[in-house]
């Protein structure tokens, strides 16, 4: 039933609008200050679904800033294992 | 870890990258192009309508076949394509962190050209997200490229050119459309794709809304209402839908992650999705040797992005010297008069006065200064 009355904002990790309201009531003003608070923009897709529904819901700031957005390497899921592979690792690419 | 170096590195072979890389290699550079995806071509390869315009902008053919022709000439210039290739964050010098089939690969450019794309927007409702809500490009990629239905009774929000479109396609692959939902008072898209729509006899309900989905497990229905001129949905005029499937085709924001890494300025553009890179004439941004092309310069379509990518190429191959700057400007001229050509009637007009506050935005830039 709650998949039918919920408004779910992050939909990989279940992230509702009323709990990222209580986050920027909480003083989150930035997208990083949602993630702190409530896990959302931190699931499977990395934000790239709830990301720009969250940003309109932040209070409105002036220019767009790299604060605001706060994005960081990695920009995709990649494997910890894959970027810790040493330089005797096979594969030089052709 | 593996280090690659390049002159240009383009980030994405859709139609702006690979006319971009094209412009690049022909100019003499060394190209890599990198892109996520098991097959380049971006979303061309799952357009099956012809486009429209001018000869020089493949009108009459069909999406698909334009891939073909950029991909065929991309490897005929022996540009190094890596595919199923993940650009996971881009740091100080142009160099780009890059995961490969498992491998980790810091490729060292000495430009870059970010033609990353856009990505659909979501919409939140009660019941967003139950099985069988999904955006319209989805629907598009699973029929016409993986021809699977994606459910058999659809509910299209949206009634841009991609909602149109796909609500059209959907109908040729089988399903039944129930209607198209639309929130302003007019249908988004050109006049010739909603017809088609009507002439089968599909509702497109303008100043209208989706207020929820219906469904334990999956959607079942999704519940409509009229909205009033502030928006609000209309107490009373509720209508329930029997679905099992409902679209977005809510518009699309480019995907500028990358672009926000390397520090260089934005604007907020509502009219071209979002916070914008800003740059000049050249594609270039704030930063030097970091261009854009595509939707991540501004929402738009195939057409200008390839007109994009063909400017950045050829911009970033003079800025190496691969290109007499005579040469350059000559070519330049003709893929800026072909772009102000797709920028024109009453849909090419908001974008392009919203691509002339991004230029004239460019021009008050400080141009920050990156050793490369």
């Amino acid at each position: 039933m709650e998949a039918n009355t919920a408004k779910f904002i992050c939909r990989c990790q279940e992230i509702t609008e009323e709990e990222i309201y209580k986050a920027i009531e909480d003083g989150a003003t930035t997208i990083k200050g949602i993630k702190d608070r409530t896990e959302a923009t931190m699931g499977l897709c990395q934000g790239r679904t709830c990301r720009r529904l969250i940003e309109r819901m932040l209070p409105a700031s002036g220019e767009p800033s790299r604060e605001r957005y706060s994005c960081r390497p990695p920009v995709r899921t990649v494997k910890i294992g894959d970027l810790l592979k040493d330089e005797s690792s096979k594969g030089e690419f052709e | 870890m593996n280090v690659m170096e390049t002159d240009i590195a383009v980030i994405g072979a859709g139609p702006a990258g690979l006319s971009a890389a094209i412009q690049a290699a022909r100019s003499g550079a060394k190209v890599l192009l990198l892109d996520e995806n098991k097959a380049p071509g971006g979303q061309l390869f799952k357009q099956i309508h012809k486009f429209f315009g001018s000869k020089e902008h493949h009108a009459g053919v069909r999406g698909f076949n334009i891939g073909q022709e950029l991909l065929k000439e991309v490897q005929r210039l022996g540009v190094t394509v890596m595919l199923d290739t993940v650009v996971y964050g881009i740091y100080e010098g142009l160099a780009l962190g890059v995961v490969h089939q498992d491998n980790h690969y810091s490729i060292k450019a000495k430009r870059v050209i970010l033609a990353t794309g856009g990505q659909e927007n979501y919409m939140a409702f009660p019941g967003s997200a139950l099985p069988g809500v999904m955006g319209a490009g989805a629907a598009q990629t699973m029929i016409n490229v993986h021809r699977v239905l994606p459910g058999n009774k659809i509910l299209m929000i949206g009634s841009g050119n991609v909602g149109l479109i796909v609500s059209y396609q959907l109908m040729q692959a089988g399903a039944e459309v129930a209607a198209l939902v639309e929130a302003m008072p007019q249908i988004g898209g050109y006049g010739v794709h909603a017809a088609k729509i009507r002439r089968a006899g599909v509702p497109i309900h303008t100043s209208h809304t989706i207020l929820r989905a219906l469904g334990e497990k999956e959607v079942e229905g999704a519940v409509i209402a009229r909205l009033d001129q502030n928006m609000r949905p209309v107490a009373g005029s509720e209508r329930e839908l029997s679905v099992d499937t409902i679209c977005l085709a809510v518009g699309l924001n480019p995907m500028t992650e990358l672009a926000w890494m390397t520090g260089c300025q934005f604007e907020a553009v509502p009219a071209l999705g979002g916070p914008i890179p800003l740059h000049d004439h050249n594609m270039q941004t704030t930063i030097n040797g970091v261009y854009v092309a595509g939707d991540i310069a501004g929402v738009e379509e195939a057409s200008s992005a390839m007109e994009e990518g063909n400017l950045a190429g050829i911009a970033a191959a003079e800025s190496l010297g691969c290109l007499r700057s005579d040469e350059a400007n000559a070519q330049k001229d003709i893929y800026l008069n072909r772009l102000m050509a797709l920028r024109t009637g009453p849909f090419g007009e908001k974008r392009r006065l919203a691509k002339e506050h991004l230029l004239e935005a460019m021009k008050h830039a400080s141009a920050d200064r990156v050793s490369s």
